[in-house]
């Protein structure tokens, strides 16, 4: 049924759809609006049976999850930033033992300094945790993959972290087409865990494995999680079938056929750069975007096959490996290893930072003359960074660095007494 | 179910792990001998006995208790029980009243008509025993169990011997007494009395007998020189409770003078009492601390009305008088005359000064040797003349009704071995089991059981007994005080407190078995063993 | 108390098992049928209370229950002895999470079974006391603050043992462990109050709390048959002595918990709905000394010069505990 809803809604809302049994809440912007909703439909009844857990933490959300979903039932959390970090140990430890548990990232900045806005420098710090991650590029999209992350999730016994841009999607009212029930049903069949806390059947889960075991556990959980890039096109082409939708496939791509440039790029920035990216297609530029839905596992031999006639290739990265450099632009080249292409990677969008298509159109002209910096900080206030160096250079201590930044840009973030 | 490698796990699966290579002590279930059976003299074992006693199983308990002592009911009245002075219970808070469980069970016996069980074989050999006293009755016993053709000459009217000549009727009622030397003779064992033995050997030899056994006892009476009227009205304490017993009420007056410091100045004191005496003293040379007679005893006579002069003698025995001198203890402990003399008035003056043997059925039998009176015998109770055992108050040792029972039970072992061809060996003596390894926390607290006794107003009037038994509850809860002293009582502690399960339970009354393949040997069994029944051992590494 | 009152037995419930008792009054460790839920092999040290209380505990859970129980173990020695891979001692369903988490699976397993229907299944989850008083703290609160139904037991051995005996907010004043060294002006452990989680609990209002210690099994179990019949959150916390960082004899380590509870310095008494409702007395009562000196921990107290302060303070401590919680009987 198409219908105007507010991303975290339509997200709560296709998350009911498919059955969960418990729900863990704890809040953190921009996460809150999803699992509140989740948990009026819980006191409303329409979503039962289902077991809705205030808890005092994200480390206690997921890790009640954990437990409810050692006990056999399917499980649902969300969180977003420092919630994802708090509950860091967890997360490891949910994908390590092997539940299939479906969380929501509503990606946002992490601290410090504290930032509540968007950038994708949550889930990227948890891009090893074993965990399959997978990320929406419009609401439809996090709606969508939702439904197919639980059935992902359980067939392939590990958890699926669904991640939408914080504020960008979740907060945003857009149009969005939301399943039926029936159909969902048909979908998703009821959980049946491979293992499971049953008094008929004693076992014992999360046993202590040493050096003589511990190396063939990681390889079968990475063998484990190499299967969803066989799964999650499989599962894509059901859901497809059933909803007459494509949004779950590995990658996702738009004017690439017969493009030269490319750009590659998480969550909703994809939509903003498709319209730049028909502009300049319009001006007769071979320029095409290729959105990476699943970064976990990362699709290589996919990515391969669509970049490999590209001549360059410009990664636009909500998220920023700090003493390295582009975090998603790392694994493109993996990707492309022994093509001589260049691949740029365009920092963007962090801590809440607007993308603008004027921005995009000029940093792709420039890189359509290969004149783009192999790193590029789009938007960057190169005066006030400049600034900032200089009294650094010239007083040993001269504050945060933040601070100094802040001070440049004439905001009086703090006296000092 | 699909259990993940490595990190989903069968249940259990540890048994494949076997700690027990770890240890370097292991525990080990030993028995120890409670000194409750290391102090009785008739080798009772009395932890044993009291084990089924304290489930309420008094048939067990009594054929428990009878395989050592065919005399509970008796026993339990008048033995002095030395079992309870070494009872480790006493030290904690009262001992055990063993003595009143015994005769709990000896009277349930007697009740319920419980009986020996009679041997499976016999054995074709006939044992003569001289003298139907406890230790002969007891030997007589044995000897049955073990299929012997047991045959007892008695000189006396009446079986019991001192049981009956020597304790008085409100100490051992004699319906209890003819009880249980009935369920002796209903074992098949055959009875003469009357009939005085002259010469053990000729008795013997002409009787068919392959082994005899004496035990006669000491009933001659000890004299003293007291100078003394022809008037004077003396008599002696064998006589005395002879006579009470065999229907002839003595005359002894008014006041009665005892002379004595023994149990049996003591019975003959309130012996007089019942006979109406209104004045009953004990003369004893010495003091309370040096009287041969037990306390209770002594407690006893003085609540019903007995005096006792301590350091006094009596110097001279005139008709209604005698005339005592007082005594001093000097510093080396010995007695000295202090030349103060006193008037007692007496009726009559009662000696109770000892007993002697009459030895002369031994007179022309060779090879006996006798010393101090009595005759002496070997460990195997035989005296220097083969085949002739002798046991009781004729041969050397404490005169007490319960060392000749045991007596009688060495003698009948020896005796059968003999027969045999064999020499009967002790087994060996485990080491006691002492207070320090008893783990007092696990204990209740529970303070004695007190029998009631007669009030002294009944006692006066006859020959009721004084002492009462107890019923079928506190004689449970008595028996439940046992501390069960390094023996195994199955409170599953070990079962219990193992931290690795390595104690297997093997049902009631089978105990438990350490697993070695998986004990550690912390020991905490040991330390958490109430009683005192498990060991640590060093392991052979 | 919580204590079966039982006739005159010659032990009375003081061992674990009497032969003379009716079979209905027996302990659940006196049964050939126990399930043994921590089964031989594991590696706990010789004479672990942990390893004893544990099994008292799930034994008795599991009889209560008619074995219907699920567990979550918080990490630590009872974890890593009992699993290391390929062999588990543990024959209930038993999951290991985190070392800080395993009120929250416990909920999280409970939250299952009642959407599942299965509320026959009933839930546990444990810890030591670090996993409990520390890193666990929060996650133990909120279940408590939520009254999930879940019974939390915390195995409590006064330290973090498995790393190395390090000091925790349940260990004693004055303490030696590998951080509160015993050296310096103040050897070891400092003077403080610590942290008591069973106050801590009763604070959260929640229907039953209880403290029991391993040297006594019957108010173990009749302690976990209480909390097994009431639902919502639930907390008992069992003193376990650890020879390894006590530095006490293996085979002390029923005495040494018997001792903690004679001497009132660890109070043994259960709570309803945040007031306490009954008190384990004291029945031979004994200066704080008698526990502490068989303990190497403590033997910096006792040596040339008797450090009076630290163990008047633990003596006032234990007389504290026996004025409020009624220890000795009037």
């Amino acid at each position: 049924m198409l219908k105007q809803l507010e991303g975290s809604r339509a997200v709560a809302e296709a998350v009911a759809l498919c059955r969960p049994e418990v729900v863990c809440a704890y809040p953190i912007t921009p996460q809150t609006h999803i699992v509140e909703a989740v948990g009026e439909m819980v006191r409303e009844g329409t979503l039962s049976p289902c077991e809705f857990i205030n808890v005092e933490s994200e480390f206690s959300a997921l890790s009640v999850a954990i437990g409810a979903s050692a006990a056999g039932a399917r499980t649902y959390t969300a969180t977003a930033s420092q919630g994802l970090l708090f509950m860091a140990e967890a997360v490891f430890n949910a994908s390590g033992m092997g539940f299939p548990i479906v969380m929501t990232v509503a990606n946002r900045a992490i601290g410090a300094p504290i930032n509540i806005w968007n950038d994708q420098g949550d889930s990227m710090a948890m891009r090893d945790s074993g965990w399959l991650q997978i990320y929406a590029t419009s609401n439809q999209e996090a709606v969508d993959l939702h439904i197919i992350a639980f059935r992902l999730a359980e067939e392939i016994s590990l958890p699926v972290m669904v991640c939408m841009d914080g504020f960008v999607l979740t907060h945003a009212y857009e149009r969005v087409d939301i399943p039926e029930q029936a159909e969902v049903d048909a979908y998703l069949p009821p959980f049946e865990p491979r293992q499971i806390l049953d008094p008929a059947e004693p076992v014992t889960m999360g046993a202590m494995v040493g050096p003589e075991a511990f190396t063939e556990v990681r390889y079968l959980a990475h063998i484990k999680q190499m299967q969803a890039l066989e799964l999650l096109p499989k599962l894509a082409r059901e859901f497809e079938a059933r909803f007459g939708r494509d949004s779950g496939c590995l990658i996702q791509r738009y004017r690439t056929e017969d493009a030269k440039t490319i750009v590659v790029a998480l969550g909703s920035v994809v939509g903003t750069l498709q319209e730049v990216i028909d502009t300049l297609r319009n001006e007769g530029h071979a320029v095409g975007v290729l959105a990476i839905r699943a970064f976990r596992p990362f699709p290589l031999a996919e990515v391969h096959d669509a970049l490999m006639h590209a001549e360059r290739v410009v990664v636009v990265e909500r998220a920023f490996a700090i003493g390295q450099g582009g975090i998603v632009a790392d694994s493109i080249r993996k990707a492309l290893q022994g093509r001589p292409a260049p691949i740029y990677t365009v920092v963007a969008g962090l801590g809440g930072r607007p993308i603008t298509q004027a921005s995009l159109n000029a940093m792709l002209h420039q890189a359509m003359d290969d004149a783009l910096p192999s790193v590029t900080f789009l938007d960057l206030q190169t005066d006030v960074v400049e600034r900032a160096l200089e009294r650094e250079r010239s007083h040993r201590r001269s504050g945060p660095v933040a601070e100094g930044v802040l001070k440049d840009l004439g905001v009086k973030a703090m006296q000092y007494v | 179910m699909e259990k993940p490698f490595a990190i989903t796990l069968d249940p259990g699966t540890s048994l494949s792990n076997h700690t027990g290579s770890w240890r370097t002590e292991r525990p080990v279930y030993v028995h120890r001998l409670p000194p409750c059976n290391n102090g009785c003299p008739a080798g009772e074992d009395i932890q044993g006995w009291l084990f089924h006693a304290e489930s309420g199983d008094y048939e067990k308990a009594w054929h428990k208790l009878t395989e050592n002592n065919p005399f509970p009911a008796i026993v339990g009245r008048v033995c002095y029980h030395p079992c309870e002075s070494a009872c480790n219970r006493g030290q904690i808070d009262e001992a055990v009243s063993i003595h009143a469980v015994e005769r709990f069970l000896g009277d349930e016996a007697i009740k319920k008509n419980w009986a020996f069980p009679l041997p499976v074989q016999k054995s074709g050999k006939r044992v003569l025993i001289v003298g139907a006293g406890p230790s002969g009755l007891t030997a007589a016993y044995h000897l049955a169990c073990l299929g012997h053709d047991v045959e007892i000459h008695e000189a006396g009217p009446m079986a019991g011997g001192m049981l009956r000549f020597g304790i008085p009727q409100y100490r051992l009622p004699r319906d209890i007494l003819d009880a249980e030397v009935k369920r002796i003779l209903d074992m098949g064992v055959t009875l003469h009395l009357n009939r005085k033995v002259e010469n053990a050997l000729t008795a013997m030899q002409e009787g068919g007998f392959d082994a005899v056994f004496l035990a006669i006892g000491a009933h001659i009476a000890k004299r003293a020189y007291i100078p003394a009227g022809a008037a004077a009205h003396v008599l002696n304490a064998v006589n005395v409770l002879h006579d009470l017993e065999t229907g002839e009420k003595p005359l002894l007056g008014r006041r009665v003078v005892v002379y004595g410091g023994g149990n049996s100045a003591i019975d003959v004191a309130r012996t007089a009492k019942r006979l109406g005496a209104d004045e009953a003293v004990i003369v004893y040379r010495r003091t309370r601390d040096a009287m041969p007679a037990h306390p209770s005893e002594v407690h006893e006579a003085e609540a019903e009305g007995v005096l006792i002069r301590w350091l006094t003698t009596i110097t001279q025995a005139e008709e209604g008088e005698l005339t005592i001198e007082k005594m001093c203890m000097d510093d080396d402990g010995s007695l000295q005359p202090t030349g103060e003399f006193e008037t007692l008035q007496a009726d009559s003056l009662v000696l109770a000064l000892g007993q002697d043997v009459d030895l002369g059925l031994l007179e022309h039998v060779p090879g006996i040797e006798i010393e101090g009176g009595v005759v002496k015998v070997g460990e195997n109770m035989m005296t220097g003349c083969e085949g002739v055992f002798a046991g009781g108050d004729m041969v050397p040792s404490e005169r007490t009704v319960t060392v000749g029972i045991g007596h009688g039970k060495l003698a009948a072992r020896n005796i059968h071995a003999w027969l045999n061809g064999e020499t009967w060996v002790h087994p060996p003596r485990p080491a006691i089991a002492t207070l320090d390894r008893i783990n007092r926390w696990y204990y209740s607290e529970a303070p004695k059981v007190v029998q009631p006794e007669l009030d002294a107003v009944r006692r006066m009037n006859g020959f009721e007994e004084v002492v009462q038994g107890l019923n079928a509850d506190n004689a449970l809860f008595e028996a439940r005080r046992c501390l069960s002293c390094g023996n195994c009582f199955e409170c599953d502690n070990c079962y219990g407190v193992c931290p690795d399960n390595a104690v297997k339970k093997l049902g009631p009354g089978k105990g438990f078995e350490f697993d070695y393949d998986f004990c550690k040997g912390c020991g905490i069994c040991v330390a958490e063993c109430p009683c005192g029944a498990i060991d640590m051992v060093p392991e052979d590494i | 108390m919580s204590h079966q009152e039982v006739k005159f037995y010659q032990t009375g419930t003081f061992t674990v098992g009497n032969r003379l008792l009716d079979p209905e009054q027996r302990s659940v460790q006196s049964t050939e049928e126990r399930t043994n839920a921590l089964n031989s092999g594991h590696r706990a040290c010789q004479g672990c209370g942990e390893a004893l209380g544990a099994r008292y505990a799930m034994d008795a859970a599991m009889a209560a229950t008619n074995g219907q129980i699920v567990i979550a173990n918080a990490t630590g020695c009872l974890e890593v002895f009992s699993t290391p891979y390929p062999e588990t001692a543990w024959q209930v369903p038993w999951v290991h999470s985190l070392f800080g988490n395993a009120a929250a699976v416990g909920a999280g397993l409970a939250a299952a079974m009642r959407v599942k229907g299965k509320s026959d299944v009933r839930v546990i989850a444990q810890g030591g006391d670090g996993s409990t008083a520390d890193i666990g703290f929060g996650p133990l609160s909120g279940m408590f603050e939520r009254n999930d139904d879940v019974l939390f037991i915390c195995y409590d051995n006064q330290g973090y043992m498995n790393t190395g005996v390090q000091r925790s907010s349940a260990t004693l004043p004055a303490a030696r462990t590998s951080t509160t060294a015993a050296v310096g002006k103040r050897p070891g452990h400092q003077l403080g109050m610590g942290k008591f989680v069973p106050e801590i609990a009763m604070a959260h209002h929640i229907p039953y709390v209880a403290t029991a210690t391993v040297a006594d099994l019957r108010d173990i179990e009749a302690k976990v048959t209480t909390a097994m019949s009431l639902r919502g959150a639930r907390y008992i916390h069992i003193l376990v002595p650890c020879p390894l960082g006590w530095g006490s004899a293996s085979h002390d380590t029923v005495r040494l918990a018997r001792m903690a509870k004679e001497s009132g310095l660890f109070p043994v008494f259960e709570a309803r709905d945040g007031e306490v409702t009954d008190s384990l007395k004291i029945r031979h009562q004994v200066p704080v000394e008698e526990f502490l000196k068989p303990q190497k921990r403590f033997a910096h107290l006792f040596g040339k010069q008797r450090d009076e302060e630290a163990i008047g303070f633990l003596q006032a401590r234990a007389e504290r505990n026996i004025r409020k919680y009624h220890l000795l009987e009037a």
